[in-house]
């Protein structure tokens, strides 16, 4: 719907080349910020709680919005916040120089069952909830999930997306989203809903 | 864990809205029999309660904005030459209205184009006449497009469900307005779910009931404050869709039905969704 304008017939016939390039490249522009402006909170958002670090997450995001403006006619007007959040992810890969298995590489299965011991290091439940902000320690919670299920979670929780379009970004099976996402809940309920989780974890 | 661990990602499934009819029904069927599930399935909610009812979006800072507003017009280059082509005063939404390069990048965009035709198809109808705003054909447009896709791509529900009390709660904290869910299956409207949709860049409702074969979408959104009340009924490439505005709410109404049938719609929506 976005590229529709683009497609109709000029009623510009007399424009010399030059003019016409400016115009093409604006028209670009025009329609990037149409379809990609209105998701740069969801951008910020997620880059925020990849990097934990505020400074860190708009610089992310600037370089995201080049690449994703310079990579526009790649676009096939799929919905452009999962589009433009692949590629935040990906600059965000790049900026930790590329550790890629950090989020990919390790198997599901060594999550399952109990907690990873590095969030029980960094954050019990009982330090969590000295914190009076309820806000703050689900936040903090959150920030302190290991990936992949701190992504999964953000993508699924906050930015609403489908399992389908949080696969396409992360770039694995949809099972795999599934099975990320059902551990990272879990995480946070053992975490923050101490009876009901002992209770499922008989 | 549950007992059954291999219904997990299933109840998780439901939760999300993500399983087709005959999997969200077996597991629904599952859940009625089974404690340790039902007590997943309420974890898992309280989970997403807790998320959901917390503040926990990160928004861009303005500065950054600014940042990445001025890096895309240094990418486009300098504007083209606004002489080359006669104007007519540009209309661009909200934070995007530019007064310079951009008011000369809107003067050769297609889209000028593209509502001068729009305009011109809508001043051929006759009915063009009798519709509040004229301005409000490219929405009819984009409403239209919007009830085809739905059709097409088999992507007509993201929530398929003919329980009012599931689609309703399903719109909270995906659209910040409650649009109301009755149900109308013993007037010949059944729900059959609900669903998001973009519509101007923004999200809208769409709440999806049937009349007999045909399908009749419902977006729903905040109604504009220049929006005038009472209801209209036209016709649109084929298409009937009916507008209203009730209690703050702007509803359109679009389907291939018969427009008669369609204000029927219209009437037994608005009785049965004011209390």
């Amino acid at each position: 719907m976005m590229s529709r304008g683009l497609r109709w017939p000029r009623l510009v016939t007399s424009a010399d080349r030059r003019t016409k390039e400016a115009q093409g490249r604006h028209e670009q522009a025009d329609a990037f910020r149409r379809t990609m402006m209105p998701h740069m909170d969801a951008a910020y958002n997620l880059a925020r709680y990849l990097t934990r670090d505020a400074n860190m997450a708009e610089d992310i995001v600037q370089d995201a919005y080049l690449r994703a403006y310079r990579s526009f006619d790649t676009w096939r007007g799929e919905a452009a916040k999962p589009w433009l959040l692949m590629i935040v992810r990906n600059c965000f890969l790049n900026s930790v120089g590329g550790a890629p298995e950090r989020f990919a590489g390790r198997p599901i299965h060594d999550y399952v069952g109990e907690l990873p011991p590095e969030l029980i290091d960094v954050s019990t439940p009982e330090s969590l909830l000295a914190e009076k902000n309820e806000a703050a320690m689900l936040r903090a919670t959150i920030e302190q999930l290991p990936e992949p299920f701190r992504e999964t979670l953000v993508l699924r929780e906050l930015e609403e997306l489908s399992y389908k379009e949080i696969a396409a970004i992360a770039q694995v099976p949809i099972g795999t989203i599934m099975s990320r996402l059902a551990r990272a809940r879990q995480m946070v309920a053992d975490l923050l809903l101490p009876e009901t989780a002992r209770e499922a974890r008989r | 864990m549950s007992l059954h661990p291999e219904k997990l990602l299933l109840i998780h499934g439901l939760v999300d809205g993500e399983l087709d009819a005959a999997n969200a029904i077996a597991i629904e069927a599952h859940l009625k029999g089974c404690a340790d599930c039902r007590a997943e399935l309420e974890q898992i909610q309280a989970v997403r309660d807790l998320i959901a009812a917390a503040p926990l979006h990160e928004r861009a800072p303005e500065s950054l904005h600014k940042r990445i507003d001025l890096m895309i017009d240094a990418e486009a280059g300098p504007a083209p030459r606004a002489s080359a082509a006669p104007g007519r005063p540009g209309f661009e939404p909200g934070r995007f209205a530019w007064a310079g390069s951009g008011m000369a990048a809107h003067v050769f965009s297609g889209r000028w184009a593209s509502g001068l035709v729009t305009g011109l198809v809508a001043a051929s109808l006759a009915l063009a006449v009798v519709m509040p705003q004229l301005t409000h054909t490219d929405m009819e447009d984009q409403l239209v497009q919007s009830h085809v896709r739905s059709l097409l791509v088999g992507h007509l529900v993201d929530i398929p469900t003919s329980n009012r009390h599931v689609v309703k709660p399903w719109f909270n904290g995906k659209v910040d307005f409650a649009p109301p869910v009755p149900e109308l299956a013993d007037e010949g409207f059944p729900l059959v779910g609900g669903r998001l949709d973009y519509i101007d860049d923004h999200e809208i409702a769409a709440i999806v009931y049937r009349r007999r074969l045909h399908v009749i979408n419902l977006f729903v959104r905040p109604a504009h404050t220049l929006s005038l009340p009472g209801g209209v009924v036209m016709r649109h490439d084929g298409y009937s869709l009916a507008r209203w505005t009730e209690g703050g709410l702007e509803y359109w109404a679009v389907s291939d039905v018969d427009p008669a049938d369609l204000k029927l719609f219209r009437h037994v929506y608005v009785s049965r969704a004011t209390p």
